[in-house]
Protein backbone atom coordinates (compact mmCIF):
# COMPACT_ATOMS: atom_id res chain seq x y z
CA UNK A 1 0.00 0.00 0.00
CA UNK A 2 1.10 3.35 -1.07
CA UNK A 3 1.85 5.48 2.02
CA UNK A 4 0.02 8.93 1.61
CA UNK A 5 3.50 11.04 2.41
CA UNK A 6 4.76 10.23 -0.88
CA UNK A 7 2.02 11.88 -2.95
CA UNK A 8 0.55 14.33 -0.98
CA UNK A 9 1.54 17.86 -0.53
CA UNK A 10 0.83 20.30 1.73
CA UNK A 11 -1.94 22.43 0.30
CA UNK A 12 -1.07 26.10 0.14
CA UNK A 13 -4.24 28.28 1.73
CA UNK A 14 -5.01 31.61 1.50
CA UNK A 15 -5.90 33.12 4.60
CA UNK A 16 -9.67 34.98 4.68
CA UNK A 17 -9.16 39.14 4.28
CA UNK A 18 -10.98 40.34 7.32
CA UNK A 19 -13.97 38.68 8.40
CA UNK A 20 -13.62 35.74 10.79
CA UNK A 21 -11.14 35.29 13.23
CA UNK A 22 -8.82 32.75 12.49
CA UNK A 23 -5.79 33.05 14.46
CA UNK A 24 -3.07 30.67 13.15
CA UNK A 25 -2.28 29.39 17.14
CA UNK A 26 -5.54 28.25 17.62
CA UNK A 27 -4.88 23.97 16.83
CA UNK A 28 -7.10 22.15 14.69
CA UNK A 29 -8.92 19.23 15.47
CA UNK A 30 -9.40 15.98 13.58
CA UNK A 31 -12.41 14.62 14.60
CA UNK A 32 -14.11 11.42 13.40
CA UNK A 33 -17.67 10.79 13.47
CA UNK A 34 -19.47 7.79 14.36
CA UNK A 35 -21.02 5.98 10.95
CA UNK A 36 -23.30 3.08 11.21
CA UNK A 37 -21.45 0.97 8.50
CA UNK A 38 -17.24 0.62 10.02
CA UNK A 39 -16.95 -1.81 12.09
CA UNK A 40 -15.96 -1.25 15.61
CA UNK A 41 -13.09 -3.68 15.31
CA UNK A 42 -12.46 -1.95 12.03
CA UNK A 43 -12.07 1.62 13.07
CA UNK A 44 -9.76 0.39 16.51
CA UNK A 45 -7.41 -0.89 14.36
CA UNK A 46 -7.31 1.87 11.63
CA UNK A 47 -6.49 4.13 14.98
CA UNK A 48 -3.72 1.91 16.65
CA UNK A 49 -2.47 1.69 12.35
CA UNK A 50 -2.66 5.52 11.66
CA UNK A 51 -1.49 7.07 14.76
CA UNK A 52 0.26 4.20 17.43
CA UNK A 53 -1.81 4.26 20.17
CA UNK A 54 -1.91 1.21 22.17
CA UNK A 55 -5.01 -1.10 21.92
CA UNK A 56 -6.68 0.47 25.02
CA UNK A 57 -6.61 3.98 23.81
CA UNK A 58 -7.60 2.88 20.42
CA UNK A 59 -10.59 0.81 21.77
CA UNK A 60 -11.35 4.13 24.10
CA UNK A 61 -11.69 6.00 21.32
CA UNK A 62 -13.53 4.13 19.07
CA UNK A 63 -16.29 3.59 21.93
CA UNK A 64 -16.48 7.48 22.00
CA UNK A 65 -17.28 7.80 18.30
CA UNK A 66 -19.76 5.35 19.03
CA UNK A 67 -21.71 6.21 22.31
CA UNK A 68 -20.80 9.99 22.33
CA UNK A 69 -21.04 10.02 18.12
CA UNK A 70 -17.70 11.88 17.66
CA UNK A 71 -14.24 11.65 18.98
CA UNK A 72 -11.23 14.03 19.08
CA UNK A 73 -8.48 11.96 17.63
CA UNK A 74 -5.57 14.08 16.94
CA UNK A 75 -4.89 17.95 16.63
CA UNK A 76 -2.34 20.13 15.79
CA UNK A 77 -1.49 22.49 12.55
CA UNK A 78 -3.44 22.68 9.71
CA UNK A 79 -1.49 20.90 7.67
CA UNK A 80 -1.18 18.08 9.79
CA UNK A 81 -4.21 17.73 10.73
CA UNK A 82 -5.35 17.70 7.12
CA UNK A 83 -3.02 14.70 6.41
CA UNK A 84 -4.43 13.08 9.25
CA UNK A 85 -8.11 13.51 7.77
CA UNK A 86 -6.66 12.60 4.37
CA UNK A 87 -5.42 8.86 5.73
CA UNK A 88 -8.66 8.21 7.88
CA UNK A 89 -10.62 9.21 4.82
CA UNK A 90 -8.30 6.67 2.76
CA UNK A 91 -9.43 4.32 5.31
CA UNK A 92 -13.18 5.10 4.74
CA UNK A 93 -13.44 6.81 8.13
CA UNK A 94 -15.75 9.45 8.23
CA UNK A 95 -13.10 12.67 9.53
CA UNK A 96 -13.89 16.12 9.49
CA UNK A 97 -11.49 18.92 11.10
CA UNK A 98 -12.11 22.30 12.63
CA UNK A 99 -10.21 24.87 14.18
CA UNK A 100 -10.23 24.40 18.14
CA UNK A 101 -12.33 27.51 19.86
CA UNK B 1 -20.71 -20.25 6.60
CA UNK B 2 -17.41 -21.96 8.14
CA UNK B 3 -15.93 -20.39 11.14
CA UNK B 4 -12.64 -21.58 10.37
CA UNK B 5 -9.55 -18.69 10.30
CA UNK B 6 -9.40 -17.85 6.52
CA UNK B 7 -5.77 -16.14 7.27
CA UNK B 8 -3.20 -18.45 8.80
CA UNK B 9 0.42 -17.17 8.72
CA UNK B 10 3.08 -19.19 7.65
CA UNK B 11 6.22 -19.73 9.31
CA UNK B 12 7.68 -16.70 7.05
CA UNK B 13 5.19 -14.42 8.35
CA UNK B 14 3.38 -14.72 5.25
CA UNK B 15 -0.64 -14.84 4.82
CA UNK B 16 -2.36 -17.74 3.67
CA UNK B 17 -5.51 -17.10 2.52
CA UNK B 18 -7.71 -19.81 2.80
CA UNK B 19 -11.13 -18.53 0.28
CA UNK B 20 -13.23 -21.18 -0.99
CA UNK B 21 -13.76 -21.05 -4.70
CA UNK B 22 -17.01 -19.08 -4.67
CA UNK B 23 -15.26 -16.64 -2.37
CA UNK B 24 -13.01 -15.71 -4.61
CA UNK B 25 -15.68 -15.74 -7.59
CA UNK B 26 -17.32 -12.81 -5.47
CA UNK B 27 -14.14 -11.02 -4.61
CA UNK B 28 -13.07 -10.86 -8.03
CA UNK B 29 -16.38 -9.81 -9.24
CA UNK B 30 -17.70 -6.81 -6.61
CA UNK B 31 -14.17 -4.54 -7.18
CA UNK B 32 -15.48 -4.72 -11.02
CA UNK B 33 -19.44 -3.63 -9.84
CA UNK B 34 -17.61 -1.10 -7.38
CA UNK B 35 -15.38 0.60 -10.16
CA UNK B 36 -18.71 1.08 -12.36
CA UNK B 37 -20.20 2.99 -9.14
CA UNK B 38 -17.41 5.43 -9.05
CA UNK B 39 -17.01 5.59 -12.74
CA UNK B 40 -20.44 6.66 -13.45
CA UNK B 41 -20.23 9.02 -10.57
CA UNK B 42 -23.18 7.13 -9.10
CA UNK B 43 -24.28 8.66 -5.61
CA UNK B 44 -23.08 5.57 -3.23
CA UNK B 45 -19.46 6.51 -4.42
CA UNK B 46 -20.16 9.79 -3.15
CA UNK B 47 -19.21 7.85 0.72
CA UNK B 48 -15.47 6.86 -0.47
CA UNK B 49 -15.06 10.49 -0.80
CA UNK B 50 -15.84 12.09 2.90
CA UNK B 51 -16.25 15.96 3.48
CA UNK B 52 -13.20 17.43 5.60
CA UNK B 53 -14.65 20.77 5.87
CA UNK B 54 -18.33 20.53 6.10
CA UNK B 55 -18.81 24.41 7.13
CA UNK B 56 -16.22 25.79 4.92
CA UNK B 57 -17.16 25.24 1.25
CA UNK B 58 -13.75 26.86 -0.34
CA UNK B 59 -11.88 24.95 2.08
CA UNK B 60 -13.81 21.76 1.31
CA UNK B 61 -13.08 22.45 -2.71
CA UNK B 62 -9.78 23.03 -2.21
CA UNK B 63 -9.50 19.68 -0.22
CA UNK B 64 -11.01 17.89 -3.34
CA UNK B 65 -9.21 19.46 -5.77
CA UNK B 66 -5.59 18.36 -4.09
CA UNK B 67 -6.81 15.21 -2.71
CA UNK B 68 -9.42 13.47 -4.46
CA UNK B 69 -7.24 12.11 -7.20
CA UNK B 70 -4.91 10.72 -4.37
CA UNK B 71 -8.31 9.20 -2.11
CA UNK B 72 -9.31 7.47 -5.56
CA UNK B 73 -6.30 5.90 -6.37
CA UNK B 74 -5.42 4.74 -3.01
CA UNK B 75 -9.39 2.94 -3.25
CA UNK B 76 -8.77 1.67 -7.10
CA UNK B 77 -4.99 0.07 -5.82
CA UNK B 78 -6.95 -1.92 -3.19
CA UNK B 79 -9.46 -3.04 -5.17
CA UNK B 80 -6.36 -3.92 -7.82
CA UNK B 81 -4.19 -5.76 -5.12
CA UNK B 82 -7.59 -7.63 -3.76
CA UNK B 83 -8.29 -9.20 -7.66
CA UNK B 84 -4.88 -9.44 -8.67
CA UNK B 85 -3.52 -11.63 -5.70
CA UNK B 86 -7.09 -13.19 -5.15
CA UNK B 87 -5.41 -16.84 -6.14
CA UNK B 88 -2.37 -16.66 -4.53
CA UNK B 89 -1.59 -19.10 -2.00
CA UNK B 90 0.18 -16.41 0.10
CA UNK B 91 0.30 -13.07 0.20
CA UNK B 92 2.40 -10.23 2.38
CA UNK B 93 1.13 -7.91 4.94
CA UNK B 94 1.17 -4.96 2.40
CA UNK B 95 -1.46 -7.41 0.00
CA UNK B 96 -3.64 -8.06 2.82
CA UNK B 97 -3.60 -4.26 3.64
CA UNK B 98 -4.91 -4.19 0.20
CA UNK B 99 -7.21 -6.67 0.86
CA UNK B 100 -8.32 -4.92 4.39
CA UNK B 101 -8.94 -1.48 1.64
CA UNK B 102 -10.91 -3.47 -0.79
CA UNK B 103 -13.18 -5.13 1.73
CA UNK B 104 -13.64 -1.30 3.35
CA UNK B 105 -14.81 -0.13 -0.08
CA UNK B 106 -16.99 -2.38 -0.71
CA UNK B 107 -18.41 -2.18 2.22
CA UNK B 108 -18.81 1.13 2.37
CA UNK B 109 -20.66 0.83 -1.11
CA UNK B 110 -23.01 -1.80 -0.62
CA UNK B 111 -23.72 -0.55 3.33
CA UNK B 112 -24.72 2.64 1.40
CA UNK B 113 -27.04 1.18 -0.89
CA UNK B 114 -28.70 -1.18 1.63
CA UNK B 115 -28.90 2.09 3.72
CA UNK B 116 -27.60 0.44 7.07
CA UNK B 117 -28.07 1.98 10.26
CA UNK B 118 -26.85 0.50 13.55
CA UNK B 119 -29.75 -1.17 14.23
CA UNK B 120 -29.53 -3.09 10.97
CA UNK B 121 -28.78 -6.70 11.59
CA UNK B 122 -30.94 -8.55 9.75
CA UNK B 123 -33.48 -8.60 6.58
CA UNK B 124 -36.76 -10.49 5.69
CA UNK B 125 -35.84 -13.39 3.12
CA UNK B 126 -38.17 -12.40 1.09
CA UNK B 127 -36.76 -8.66 0.78
CA UNK B 128 -35.30 -7.84 -2.76
CA UNK B 129 -32.19 -6.86 -0.82
CA UNK B 130 -31.46 -9.86 1.24
CA UNK B 131 -29.03 -11.30 -1.12
CA UNK B 132 -27.22 -8.08 -1.13
CA UNK B 133 -27.29 -8.02 2.62
CA UNK B 134 -25.69 -11.85 2.52
CA UNK B 135 -23.08 -10.60 1.01
CA UNK B 136 -22.60 -7.61 2.82
CA UNK B 137 -22.96 -9.76 5.82
CA UNK B 138 -19.90 -12.00 4.18
CA UNK B 139 -17.63 -9.02 3.91
CA UNK B 140 -18.02 -8.07 6.86
CA UNK B 141 -16.87 -11.16 8.53
CA UNK B 142 -14.12 -11.10 6.02
CA UNK B 143 -13.10 -7.74 6.97
CA UNK B 144 -12.87 -8.84 11.04
CA UNK B 145 -10.87 -11.84 9.69
CA UNK B 146 -8.43 -9.79 8.07
CA UNK B 147 -8.29 -7.06 11.13
CA UNK B 148 -7.64 -9.88 13.46
CA UNK B 149 -5.06 -11.13 11.74
CA UNK B 150 -3.44 -7.66 11.26
CA UNK B 151 -4.13 -6.27 14.43
CA UNK B 152 -1.95 -9.74 15.95
CA UNK B 153 1.35 -8.30 14.39
CA UNK B 154 0.63 -4.57 15.68
CA UNK B 155 2.48 -4.06 19.30
CA UNK B 156 -0.05 -3.99 21.84
CA UNK B 157 1.78 -1.00 23.68
CA UNK B 158 1.26 1.10 20.53
CA UNK B 159 4.17 3.40 19.15
CA UNK B 160 3.44 6.62 20.15
CA UNK B 161 5.46 8.76 22.02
Amino acid sequence: MTGPGTEVQPVEVDEPVGGEDVRPDRPWLVIVWNDPINLMSYVTFVFQKLFGFSRDKANKLMLDVHHKGRAVVSSGPRERAELDVFRLHEHGLWATMEQSS
Amino acid sequence: MSSRRRFARDRHGRIRPGLESPERDLLRMLPQQARELVDHDDPTSQRLFPVAYPDDAAAQSDYTQMMGGSLLEHHQHALDTLVSTIDEASIDADELNGWLGAVEVLRLLLGTQLDVGEDFTEIDPGDPRADQFTVYQYLSMLQNEIVDTLAAALPRGGTAT
